[in-house]
């Protein structure tokens, strides 16, 4: 096992090009978890779900015979009022409260969404064809799907536009500004709870074009929402708030690290390898941060 | 007072009585008395301590594991038992299946205290957000790398041992489970009870109300909160032992891990029956479990989709919980004292 790094280099330049694909998938997610953590002082634990449902938007489509990849473009928009219903029907009631209310109201969303995506689209693992073939790179030992290519180039885009738009847009000002302040943001004219709509709503696009591309590149399934939850918690956590190219970096890293934990220690302890790097991290944050504490004193 | 040993007196002899005045429902309450368990365990770091953890189940399924690992591994081959898939049958006779419950009961307390002694010194040194979800993952990759390993059943699980033929009548193992886990929730709330009214108690409570400044008053939060982890560790772990065996049959991420379920209902009792509170996980676990079984036996199905439902509910409109509800409503009831004028000032600046 410990030696198939040597037996077949060749897998791991493989497992690596994964990584960095299924990484900027992951940043994106990432990102939008940053955004509302960072405004709204929230954490979504439904923010996996919200991927899957965006992915389910795109196998419906691919269902009633319309390419999966302009999911792409439909996920995003329905996504968009997912989420701005949800903020208006829940989040609206836990922003001001404790971080630990908002944590465990989403969950409450987030198994809410789980059973009803289980009726609507049952139980089975679907995944979207899209039959972009796929690219052979160094005298065919590597095989890439193009599909991949497509959606890691489609969140790179979606990336750059968003950066845009929250630098020269009035409602990116007005989104950056309550991330600073809300309550001088409030006094300046900025109408706040628009502005939190408004951001969950961008963050639930974000997670429906993630789920867009996950649903032409992998599988989905009603479950599997917990683990991009994960995912997206320990790259903010890893990367800041707010800072995104540290956040490609951080998602790109964890996908190889995920691919290469996938092939050394085998496929059925992924997810476990996802879950105990959080909370290694978390214990390597806190000892790194109690030894600032002491030189301080 | 007396009116308190009344209300204890008749617990005790509900409790007691519960297995003869309702035979059907045995597994049902001794099912509820483990959720009283862990309710009230969740409960201290939760409640008295402020440190909101989902982790508790980790302790749950290791407990589980263990107890009935060691009553099989004390007399046949582990790796045999789950291997044989029910095919070639092992029997304990009746003084190995005793011998090896009680060892095996007694090692699920005491396995998952130490793992709370050893890992609560890293993990319990995060604060708020940080902890809840480092607890989350904790739970979950536990479930995920029992899921793995082959000698305990791996993904398919493995079977608890059976109730040893010719002993006693068929109904004598329910029986047994439900006085058992009877015993252990008395235990659970009396050695909680007598916490709270220690220093103790008043350590986890000052920690929850503003930890730095208890650790400049002089007080090593570090020890007190691992103390409390281990507390809840041992209980929830003779409790995860019971349920191995009430269950009979164990499955890494459907029931010894079980995150989305056992998981989320601790701390859902807890925070129903009103968080902080000796009584209110008490109270929150057993209308949570009325709840649960009236729905899980007539809308099966929908179970989940009033699980989520209910815990946005509890949460967003309903966070005090019942004991902190009737505390505000009854302040006297709970021995505060109210300065009128005070309050009156109060209701006029608002």
């Amino acid at each position: 096992m410990d030696f198939l790094i040597f037996q077949a280099p060749m897998l791991m330049v493989q497992a690596s090009m994964d990584g960095i694909l299924l990484g900027i998938l992951f940043a994106l997610i990432a990102y939008g978890m940053a955004l509302q953590w960072g405004v709204m002082n929230i954490i979504n634990i439904a923010q996996g779900e919200l991927v899957i449902m965006g992915g389910y938007i795109a196998y419906f489509m691919y269902l009633s015979g319309i390419h999966p990849a302009f999911g792409v473009i439909v996920s995003p928009i329905i996504m968009y009022f997912v989420g701005w219903g949800m903020y208006k029907l829940v989040i609206n009631k836990v922003v001001d409260k404790d971080l630990f209310t908002s944590i465990l109201a989403t969950f409450g969303i987030s198994i809410l969404a789980q059973q009803l995506m289980n009726f609507a689209f049952g139980a089975d693992v679907v995944v979207a064809q899209s039959n972009f073939g796929t690219t052979l790179l160094f005298d065919n030992t590597v095989t890439l799907p193009n599909a991949k290519i497509f959606s890691g180039a489609v969140c790179v885009i979606s990336a750059i536009i968003l950066v845009i738009y929250m630098r020269k847009s009035k409602l990116g000002r007005a989104i950056r500004a309550t991330a600073q302040n809300a309550r001088a943001a409030k006094i300046l004219g900025v109408d706040t709870e628009k502005v939190y709509a408004a951001t969950f709503g961008i963050n639930a696009a974000l997670c429906g074009i993630a789920g867009a591309c996950i649903a032409i590149t992998f599988t989905l399934h009603p479950y599997t929402g917990l683990p991009y939850t994960v995912r997206s918690f320990m790259i903010v956590i890893i990367a800041g708030l707010g800072n995104l190219p540290a956040v490609a970096i951080s998602g790109m890293g964890l996908g190889i690290f995920e691919e290469w934990a996938d092939y050394l220690l085998g496929t059925e302890f992924r997810i476990a390898a996802v879950f105990s790097l959080l909370v290694l991290i978390l214990v390597y944050r806190r000892f790194k941060l109690s030894r600032k504490r002491e030189y301080l004193k | 007072m007396s009116k308190n040993t009344f209300l204890y007196s008749g617990l005790i002899i509900l409790g007691l009585a519960g297995a003869f005045i309702f035979p059907a429902y045995k597994l049902q309450m001794s099912f509820l008395y483990i959720l009283i368990v862990l309710a009230m365990t969740w409960d201290v770091q939760g409640g008295q301590m402020g440190y909101n953890t989902f982790g508790n189940i980790l302790f749950f399924g290791v407990g589980m594991y263990v107890a009935s690992s060691t009553q099989i591994a004390m007399f046949f081959s582990l790796a045999e038992w789950t291997d044989a898939g029910g095919e070639k049958t092992f029997v304990h006779t009746i003084p190995q299946f005793f011998q090896g419950f009680g060892v095996g009961i007694l090692l699920a307390g005491i396995i998952p205290t130490i793992i709370a002694g050893v890992i609560g010194y890293g993990i319990l040194g995060l604060r708020g957000h940080y902890f809840a979800i480092c607890t989350l993952a904790l739970g979950i990759a536990a479930g995920e790398i029992a899921g793995g390993i082959e000698i305990i059943g791996a993904g398919q699980g493995m079977t608890v041992p059976v109730w040893p033929k010719g002993f006693g009548t068929n109904a004598s193992s329910s029986q047994f489970m439900y006085y058992l886990s009877f015993g252990l929730a008395v235990v659970t709330f009396i050695t909680l009870k007598w916490a709270y009214s220690t220093r103790f108690g008043l350590v986890l409570n000052a920690i929850r109300d503003n930890e730095d400044k208890a650790e400049a008053m002089g007080i090593h939060t570090m020890r007190y909160k691992i103390i409390g982890w281990m507390v809840s560790a041992f209980f929830v772990g003779i409790a995860g032992g019971l349920m191995g065996h009430i269950n009979g049959y164990i499955e890494p991420t459907e029931i010894a891990f079980a995150g989305p379920t056992f998981g989320v209902f601790m701390v859902l009792m807890a925070i129903l029956g009103g968080k902080g509170t000796l009584w209110g996980p008490l109270v929150g676990a057993v209308l949570f479990h009325l709840f649960k079984e009236g729905f899980w036996t007539y809308f099966l199905g929908w179970q989940y989709v009033a699980l989520g439902v209910l815990i946005i509910v509890i949460v967003v409109y309903f966070p005090e919980g019942l004991m902190g509800w009737l505390r505000e409503k009854y302040p006297e009831r709970f021995g505060e004292v109210i300065d009128e004028a005070d309050r009156k000032a109060q209701v006029e600046l608002k």
